[in-house]
C-alpha cells in the first residue's frame, strides 16, 4: 500500500518537475557597461503597421547609438516582447521585460493608450518611467501627481484643441464655428475616448454640436456609422482610429457617401502612409495631425539609413518605410530615451555608467529639446522643440497639420498650440487632482 | 453530513496533498522572482478558475456556452463597485457577492438553454458577452464616471492587512481557487454533477427519470457564472490591477472555451491544464523566438510564426488527443508509474 502511494507521489512530482524544468529562464551575460531597454512591440494584428514602424525605428536608433560609441560609452541592450496592442498582454510583457541579467528597465513605452493604462499604476513602485510618446493618459502631464509618467510628444487634449483651432482657422474664426456640427468618430477604447473630456468642453464653449460615434475594435465594420454621418451631415469629422484597416476603411466609406475628405481630420495614430495608401484615391485631401513629421532628409534619418541599413542591421525589411510617419515617431521617442539617459548621467555624475530608474526619471524631466539641441542630434524640424519641467510633463503641446495628396503628405500648417493652452492645462490639473484625491496621493511639491 | 473526501480514492488525496505542498510551500520558497507570480501563476490560476466554471456548464452539463468573459466582467465590475460603495465590506465578502451577481446573470442568460441546444445555444449565450460589456461601457455609474473608461482596482485588504506584493496576491488567489475547486470537485461527484451529466448525455432520458431540466440547466449556468465572476474579480484585482471592459472581450470567452476543450471536457484538472497551455504556450513561444532567433530572423516574422506554431499545435492536439490534455497527463503518469514497477 505504502509502495503504491510512494509511486503515485513520485510520478506526480516527476511530471510536475519535468514541466517546471523546461520553463526555467536561461541567463545571458555581458562584458561592457550596458543599459537595458524594453521593446514591448506590437508587430502582429490589426495595428501592425504602427508597431513595426515605431518599434523598428527604436531598435534602429539603438543600433545606431551602439555603432557610434554608445551613450558616453554605455552600450544599449534590449529585449522584445509582442503585445499585439492588447492590454492584458502588455501587462505580461511589462513583467517579463522588467528585469534582464540583474538590470531593471528604466523606461517603458506601450505605444497604446489601453496598454499604458494597464501598467500606469506600477510605475511609481517599480521606479520605471512611462514615456507616453504622444499617447496615453492625458492628466499624467501633471508631474506633481504623476512623477513617473510623461507625455513627451504632447497629449490628446492638446491635440483636439489644435484640431479645433485649425478648423476654426479654415472656417474663418472661432465665431464662425457657432452652430457647426462635428462628428467625433472614434474606436471604442480608452484611446478613442481620451480626447472627449476636453473636446466636449471646447465644443460647449464655442457652440458646436458634438456628435460622438463609436466603432467597435478592430473597426473594419463602419457601415452603420457612416450611414449615421450621412444623416447628420456634419461640417467636420474628427477621426480617432487605430490600425491601417480601420483608418483606410473610414476614407473609403467617406468616399462612398461623398463626404469630403478635406473635412476629415485624422488623429496622429491614424494618419500615416500605411493608413492612406490602402484607401487609394479615396484618401486624397485627408488632413492628418502629426507630432513627428515624416521625411528622409533629416540628418539623423540619413545617417541611420547609411550606417544601420547600410551594414544590413536595419530592423525593417522594407527600407522605403524609413522616414515615414510611424518610423520617424519611433525615432523621436528613442531619441528622448537616449537624451534622458545622457541627462541622467550628467546630473548624477555617472557619465559612462548605466543609470537607475530614479536617475533616468530625473534625466527625462530635465529634457530641454531646443532647436539647437535637436539640430545637434539631427532631427531639427522633425519634432516641435520642447522642455519638460517638474510640474509640466507634457512636451511642446504643439502639432503640425499635413494633407495627403495621393502620394505623400504635405505640411499645411507648422507647429501650432491650441487656442487656449492654459484652459487645456487647467483641465489636466483638475483631472489629476481628482485622481490624486480618489487614490489618496499627495501631489509632489514643485518649487 | 458526508466527509469532504468520502468519494475520493487514496491516490486522489495524495495528489491533492502533493499539489498543496507544492502550491503553498515549495513554490513560495523556491520562486522569488515577482514575474512568475504576477505574470504566470496568478493569471493561470484565475483563468483556470474561469475554465472550471466553463467546464461545469460545458463539460458536465453539456450546454455550449460562450459567455465566460462576460460573466467575468460582471464579477470584476461588481467587485469594484461593492468595495467602492460599501465601505466596510471585506474583500472576501465582496468576492462572494460579486460571484452571486454574476450567477444572477448566469441564470438570466441560461434561460435560452431551455429552448435551444448545441451550436444555437452558443449563439444565444453570446448575448451575455455583448450585453454585459455593453452595459458596463454604456452606463458611467459602473465605472464611477471615469472619463477614460479604465479604472484602477482598489488594493486588496483582508483583516486590515493589505495584499499588494505579487506573492501576497498569489496566496489570496490560490486559497480562493483551492476552496472553489474542491467545492467543484465535490459537486461534480455528487447528485448535482450526476444530474448535469445525465442532462448532457441524454436530456430526454434524464427528464423521464425525474431530473428537472429547468432546475439542472439553470443550476449549471448559475454555478458556472459564479465561478467565472469570482475568477473575473480576481483577474482584475490581482493581475490587471485595472478594470476595463475591453479586457473581457469575446476573445477571452473563446480562449476559456479552448482551455476547456483542449484540457479535456468533463474533467476538473483539464481546466487547469488547458488554462496552462493556452496561457503559457504563447509566452514560451515568444520567449524562445526572442532569445534563440533574436537578430537572425526578422522580428515581424518571429511574431507571426509564434501564432502559426500555436495554431498548428492546437490542431495536432485535437487530432491525436481528442480527449484533451487531461487524458495525456493521465497516460504520462501511468507510463512513469508502470516503468517504476518493472
Amino acid at each position: 500500500m505504502i509502495k503504491s502511494c510512494m509511486r503515485k507521489i513520485l510520478s506526480t512530482v516527476s511530471v510536475v518537475g519535468l514541466l517546471c524544468s523546461t520553463m526555467v529562464l536561461p541567463q545571458n551575460s555581458f562584458g561592457a557597461e550596458t543599459q537595458y531597454f524594453p521593446v514591448a512591440s506590437s508587430r502582429v494584428g490589426p495595428y501592425s503597421a504602427m508597431g513595426t514602424g515605431y518599434y523598428g525605428a527604436q531598435i534602429d536608433y539603438m543600433n545606431y547609438v551602439n555603432m557610434t560609441g554608445g551613450v558616453n560609452g554605455v552600450m544599449l541592450t534590449w529585449q522584445e516582447c509582442e503585445t499585439e496592442y492588447n492590454a492584458v498582454k502588455t501587462v505580461e510583457c511589462y513583467q517579463r521585460l522588467l528585469q534582464k541579467d540583474g538590470q531593471k528597465i528604466v523606461v517603458f513605452d506601450t505605444l497604446g493608450t489601453p496598454g499604458a493604462y494597464a501598467v500606469i499604476n506600477r510605475m511609481a513602485t517599480d521606479n520605471v518611467v512611462l514615456a507616453q510618446y504622444g499617447y496615453g493618459r492625458t492628466d499624467a502631464a501633471d508631474g506633481r501627481v504623476w512623477p513617473w509618467v510623461f507625455n513627451a510628444a504632447s497629449h490628446y487634449w492638446s491635440q483636439i484643441g489644435v484640431k479645433l483651432r485649425w478648423m476654426a482657422e479654415i472656417e474663418g474664426g472661432v465665431a464662425k464655428m457657432k452652430g457647426k456640427k462635428i462628428v467625433h468618430l472614434h474606436i471604442d477604447s480608452a484611446y478613442g475616448r481620451e480626447p472627449l473630456p476636453a473636446m466636449r468642453k471646447i465644443a460647449a464653449d464655442w457652440g458646436i454640436t458634438l456628435i460622438e460615434i463609436a466603432i467597435a475594435p478592430p473597426g473594419l465594420e463602419q457601415q452603420s456609422q457612416w450611414l449615421q454621418i450621412r444623416k447628420e451631415k456634419p461640417d467636420w469629422v474628427t477621426f480617432w482610429g487605430a490600425g491601417s484597416g480601420m483608418n483606410s476603411t473610414a476614407m473609403t466609406n467617406a468616399a462612398r457617401i461623398n463626404f469630403p475628405r478635406t473635412k476629415m481630420m485624422y488623429v496622429t495614430f491614424g494618419g500615416a502612409e500605411e493608413d492612406m495608401v490602402p484607401a487609394g484615391d479615396s484618401a486624397k485631401g485627408t488632413y492628418v495631425v502629426a507630432n513627428a513629421l515624416p521625411g528622409t532628409d533629416f540628418p539623423l534619418v540619413k545617417n541611420i539609413k547609411d550606417k544601420v541599413y547600410g551594414s544590413g542591421k536595419g530592423n525593417l525589411s522594407d527600407t522605403s518605410r524609413v522616414g515615414t510617419v510611424y518610423w520617424n515617431r519611433g525615432l523621436g521617442a528613442a531619441v528622448m530615451w537616449v537624451e534622458a539617459m545622457r541627462n541622467a548621467q550628467k546630473i548624477h555624475n555617472k557619465v559612462g555608467k548605466a543609470v537607475t530608474g530614479a536617475e533616468f526619471r530625473d534625466g527625462y524631466e530635465a529634457l530641454n529639446m531646443t532647436d539647437e539641441r535637436l539640430a545637434a542630434i539631427g532631427v531639427k524640424g522633425m519634432v516641435a522643440p520642447f522642455a519638460i519641467s517638474c510640474a509640466n510633463h507634457e512636451g511642446a503641446g504643439k502639432f503640425a497639420l499635413m494633407q495627403w495628396d495621393g502620394k505623400k503628405f504635405n505640411k499645411v500648417k507648422d507647429w501650432t498650440a491650441p487656442n487656449d493652452p492654459k484652459f487645456i492645462r487647467q483641465l489636466v490639473e483638475d483631472s489629476a487632482a481628482k485622481f490624486a484625491k480618489e487614490n489618496n496621493i499627495t501631489p509632489k511639491k514643485c518649487s | 453530513m458526508k466527509p469532504v473526501f468520502m468519494t475520493f480514492t487514496r491516490g486522489d488525496i495524495i495528489n491533492f496533498i502533493v499539489l498543496m505542498v507544492l502550491g503553498f510551500l515549495i513554490i513560495p520558497m523556491t520562486i522569488t522572482n515577482g514575474y512568475w507570480y504576477s505574470s504566470i501563476l496568478i493569471p493561470w490560476l484565475c483563468l483556470a478558475l474561469a475554465a472550471v466554471g466553463q467546464q461545469i456548464v460545458m463539460g458536465y452539463a453539456g450546454q455550449l456556452s460562450l459567455g465566460a468573459a462576460g460573466f467575468m466582467a460582471a464579477g470584476a465590475f461588481a467587485c469594484f463597485n461593492l468595495i467602492l460603495r460599501i465601505p466596510d465590506l471585506p474583500f472576501v465578502g465582496a468576492l462572494i457577492i460579486s460571484g452571486l451577481i454574476a450567477a444572477a446573470f448566469g441564470i438570466l442568460f441560461g434561460l435560452p438553454s431551455l429552448r435551444v441546444r448545441g451550436i444555437y445555444l452558443m449563439v444565444a449565450t453570446l448575448a451575455s458577452q455583448f450585453f454585459i460589456v455593453w452595459m458596463i461601457d454604456k452606463f458611467g455609474w459602473f465605472k464611477n464616471y471615469d472619463t477614460s473608461g479604465i479604472i484602477t482596482a482598489q488594493n486588496i485588504e483582508i483583516f486590515g492587512k493589505s495584499f499588494t506584493s505579487p506573492i501576497d496576491m498569489y496566496y489570496v488567489v490560490i486559497v480562493v481557487v483551492v476552496i472553489l475547486t474542491l467545492i467543484a470537485m465535490n459537486m461534480v461527484r455528487g447528485s448535482a454533477g450526476r444530474n448535469w451529466m445525465a442532462v448532457r448525455d441524454m436530456d430526454i432520458a434524464a427528464e423521464s427519470m425525474g431530473v428537472s431540466l429547468l432546475k439542472t440547466k439553470l443550476e449549471a449556468f448559475a454555478i458556472s457564472a459564479f465561478y467565472c465572476g469570482v475568477a473575473g474579480a480576481l483577474f482584475a484585482f490581482t493581475y490587471l490591477k485595472s478594470l476595463e471592459p475591453v479586457a473581457f472581450d469575446i476573445k477571452l470567452s473563446f480562449k476559456i472555451m479552448f482551455m476547456v476543450i483542449l484540457g479535456g471536457l468533463g474533467t476538473i484538472n483539464g481546466a487547469f491544464i488547458g488554462a496552462a497551455f493556452i496561457l503559457l504556450f504563447p509566452v514560451v513561444l515568444n520567449f524562445i523566438g526572442n532569445t534563440v532567433f533574436h537578430g537572425s530572423i526578422d522580428a515581424t516574422i518571429i511574431s507571426s510564426i509564434e501564432q502559426v506554431v500555436f495554431g498548428a499545435l492546437m490542431i495536432i492536439f485535437m487530432i491525436y488527443e481528442p480527449l484533451g490534455m487531461a487524458k495525456l497527463w493521465e497516460s504520462i503518469k501511468s507510463k512513469i508509474g508502470f516503468n517504476k514497477k518493472k
